[in-house]
């Protein structure tokens, strides 16, 4: 076991260094940040002498260098737009990224599940087949589109709800969140569906496929033989067993959804690390780009590496296997 | 939050259905982007600026066309060509409570070179300034190094923080570039997330800034021009154009800046006004003046080095076309490279559309069958800039310069086009004193590291006579002089075809009815000039 975990920790280690290799390199290329920052007004010696303030003027593996060296002291540079630490700024927007991406979560379950089990239970009824429809929208359709359309009804012309931002906000374990309150909560429900939507059509999707072929499995004919309820024999039975390959699912999005609630945080002016990106991008502030990126890298790693070690704990096979190779 | 928050989704729909309701004390606004911090000293970014005038005020004023009014000087004379003395006004207090004196004033100017990793900093203005001293409270004289005409108009953008709340000591003595004395410990830009720090004179006291989300300024009761409209001031960043519109449309905010062109019709049949003005933005054309130009092909050398074939590309172009068609209206056929009657514009009539002309030129200076060329453009930094790029670019091949469009985003776009990639390229410039000297002296006057000149003249244009005039109006305190040879180095240049001004951008603000803003030349949203349209 503790060869198998050193040599997946190895591996994470490696796609790190591979990660932030190729990061920093591409964001290299994508322009001069002080093309864009300066003020179009400044001089020719004001430009040298920012260019040089910001380290930019030194070649390329030495900035590399600075930047690893810092990396691995635990600081990531400073941004180059808000002149503090890239890393501050990142965690100052993680908890509405988090809010954001645990509600949506949890309402694909919440919606995604039942509604799968469902079309998996009576897949040629007309719910199941609209069920299974309303899927493939939601898959398909474009998540930017499907955004501007939510505002579009229950903002603009129905006025339920606003069109973006987060609303109010209060303290809750050191954080702050928004679905303590209702104008927080009214904020929170769009951008959530509008993240939901798409991870929903999956799980529902994985639900019914599961469904349909745990129906056919000898242990559910015998419980039905049995004359158990089919309360139970949904519940017990097959819900259990589909499970499996849902949480799987659901902890891997999750990592996802976090990193890239991109979209969702720039259509609804969400203020999360998205949308930091985005904006970031833009103005080439090269310190958050490269920040949040190795963050993203590093809790896309790390979940991965926990999947496989509980994948590990769970079936001895895979743990058996790869101590032979 | 207040009650208001609670319903506004209910208002929302009353307002979209066009009956605007009584507007309480409260305003939103959803600005295009998002303020990096609420130091008025860190970052000269007209984002910035528009949020921190609200909080903080400067010795002068720039009104909706860029006329410099007092602001907390009363007002100032020029003792001799690098003197000046201002009377500051009495009775100005600050957020907390203490006076406004000269003191302040030297702290503030002494601050700017001590502010930290500033992206762009404001340096500029206060490097020219040699010394400064206060007579009494309210009696300041400034010296420059050189003489600067422009100096009051500058003032404006330096803002003016308090020296108490900042820790400066009792006496503040002027050195210059960051040697002064009595400066206390310094707080960095990110201390002015603090309302405690963030003192300034203004209209507004700043209640909250999250960064991200929003910023809450609200009403100081003890401002010195009157009470100021409204109690609280919420500004929203909300970057994309698409959300930014429903925003408005849904009742989340009360004033937009910026909706995109396309979607005005609509927002107007929603009930909502809209109100424009002419920037002082201009968008160019400008084209590489070397001897081997990159991007051309089909000529000997490079074709645009004579100033007929320069000519010949500004008769193809159909500036009425491409503002009624392609800029919805929303823009101004140029002649000139700052509106008039901005200072320094002479009112030189639009070069007028003329093919014929055009292509005649072109044989005259050896190219009847034209040649090939690559027109470089932002396609996310001006108003509908790639469209327009096209147009140019299709004009221009109908008088057989075969013209292909680089689009590039704007990050990319000027490092390359400070790269001199470009053989011709579309740009924009925007003056912020509201003066000729700025585009001129930024784009046209000949490239040089050494003096400042010609920073962006991405075109490498050279003209030495347009030179010594600019760098003599530069210096010359007297307006009228200035003002006559400002307009003559205009001339030289645009007679010369050195560069080629498209045309003016018009700014546009949407807002609820019962709202009314005066729209300002240099594309500011300021709160403090909202006003409910009633009064």
């Amino acid at each position: 076991m503790i060869v198998y975990l050193v040599r997946r920790l190895g591996q994470s280690l490696l796609a790190v260094m591979a990660m932030a290799v190729l990061v920093f390199i591409g964001v290299y290329f994508i322009g001069n940040p002080v093309d864009v920052l300066i003020n179009p007004e400044a001089s020719q010696a004001d430009i040298l002498a920012t260019t040089e303030r910001l380290g930019l003027d030194k070649p390329l593996y030495q900035q590399f260098g600075i930047f690893i060296w810092n990396a691995l002291q635990g600081d990531l540079g400073t941004s180059f737009v808000y002149g503090r630490p890239a890393l501050d700024i990142i965690l100052d927007r993680l908890p509405a990224t988090m809010e954001l991406a645990l509600v949506a979560l949890i309402l694909s379950v919440g919606i995604g599940i039942p509604l799968g089990v469902w079309a998996g239970l009576r897949p040629h009824s007309i719910a199941g087949r609209t069920i299974m429809g309303g899927s493939i929208l939601g898959f398909s359709l474009p998540n930017f589109w499907q955004g501007m359309l939510l505002i579009l009804v229950f903002a603009v012309i129905l006025g339920w709800l606003p069109a973006g931002g987060r609303g109010e906000t209060t303290e809750f374990l050191g954080m702050q969140v928004s679905f303590l309150t209702w104008n927080g909560l009214s904020h929170l429900i769009l951008p959530a569906i509008n993240l939901a939507l798409f991870k929903m059509s999956l799980i529902i999707r994985l639900a019914r496929a599961n469904t349909r072929e745990v129906c056919l499995q000898d242990y559910v004919k015998f419980a039905r033989a049995k004359g158990l309820s089919g309360r139970r024999v949904v519940l017990v039975h097959v819900l259990k067993n589909i499970m499996i390959p849902v949480v799987t699912i659901i902890g891997l999005e999750l990592g996802s959804m976090v990193a890239f609630a991109i979209v969702t945080e720039t259509v609804f002016a969400w203020p999360g690390m998205g949308k930091l990106l985005i904006d970031s991008i833009n103005l080439l502030d090269r310190p958050v780009i490269v920040a949040y990126l190795m963050l993203t890298v590093l809790i896309i790693v790390g979940i991965n590496l926990a999947v496989d070690v509980i994948y590990s704990l769970l079936d001895p096979r895979i743990r058996l296997s790869e101590m032979k190779g | 939050m207040t009650m208001k928050a609670l319903t506004l989704p209910l208002l929302a729909g009353i307002a979209v259905a066009g009956i605007a309701p009584a507007t309480a004390q409260e305003l939103t606004i959803g600005l295009k982007s998002e303020a990096t911090s609420m130091d008025p000293q860190f970052h000269q970014l007209s984002t910035n600026i528009q949020v921190t005038k609200n909080i903080f005020e400067a010795l002068t004023t720039q009104d909706a066309v860029q006329k410099v009014t007092p602001g907390l000087a009363e007002s100032w004379e020029a003792v001799d060509d690098t003197t000046w003395r201002f009377k500051l006004r009495q009775g100005v207090k600050f957020h907390d409570g203490s006076d406004f004196t000269a003191r302040d004033v030297i702290y503030s100017f002494c601050r700017v070179p001590l502010v930290q990793n500033s992206p762009s900093a404001y340096t500029i203005y206060t490097a020219g300034i040699a010394d400064m001293q206060a007579e009494d409270d309210y009696t300041l004289t400034i010296r420059t190094k050189a003489t600067n005409p422009l100096l009051p108009s500058e003032m404006w953008s330096l803002a003016i923080v308090s020296a108490n709340a900042l820790g400066a000591e009792d006496q503040v003595t002027y050195g210059p570039d960051g040697t002064c004395e009595g400066m206390g410990d310094v707080p960095q830009a990110p201390a002015f997330n603090d309302p405690g720090i963030a003192v300034g004179t203004g209209p507004y006291v700043l209640d909250n800034y999250t960064r991200g989300s929003e910023m809450v300024v609200t009403r100081f009761d003890d401002y010195w021009g009157g009470t100021p409209d409204w109690e609280r001031v919420v500004m929203r960043p909300i970057t994309s154009d698409g959300p930014r519109v429903a925003a408005l449309l849904a009742g989340d905010v009360e004033m937009i800046e910026s909706p995109p062109i396309q979607d005005i019709p609509r927002i107007e049949q929603a009930g909502f006004s809209v109100v424009d003005a002419l920037s002082n933005r201009i968008i160019y054309l400008h084209m590489l003046q070397q001897e081997d130009a990159p991007g051309i092909s089909g000529a000997e050398g490079n074709p645009l080095l004579d100033p007929r074939v320069r000519e010949a590309i500004s008769l193809s172009i159909n500036r009425e076309a491409i503002a009624e068609r392609i800029m919805g209206g929303y823009a101004q056929p140029a002649g000139e490279l700052l509106p008039p009657p901005m200072f320094g514009t002479s009112g030189r009539p639009v070069d007028a559309y003329d093919p014929e002309r055009a292509r005649e030129l072109l044989a005259e200076a050896g190219y009847p069958d034209g040649f090939s060329i690559t027109l470089g453009t932002p396609n996310d930094r001006y108003i509908n800039d790639e469209q327009v790029a096209q147009a140019v670019a299709q004009m221009m091949s109908r008088i057989g310069i075969q013209t292909r469009v680089d689009a590039s985003t704007a990050s990319q776009f000027f490092s390359r086009r400070n790269a001199l990639e470009f053989p011709i390229y579309m740009a924009g410039w925007g003056a912020s004193s509201g003066d000729m000297s700025s585009p001129l002296k930024s784009l046209v006057a000949t490239y040089d590291p050494e003096t400042g000149m010609g920073p962006t003249n991405a075109g490498r244009y050279s003209n030495p006579d347009m030179d010594a005039l600019l760098i003599e109006a530069m210096s010359t305190i007297d307006d009228e002089k200035r003002d006559q040879m400002l307009q003559e180095a205009e001339t030289m240049v645009l007679d010369d075809y050195g560069i080629i001004p498209l045309h003016y951008e018009q700014t546009v603000w949407a807002m609820k009815s019962d709202l009314s803003y005066e729209p300002r030349v240099d594309q500011y949203t300021m709160a403090t000039e909202v006003k409910p349209a009633a009064k």
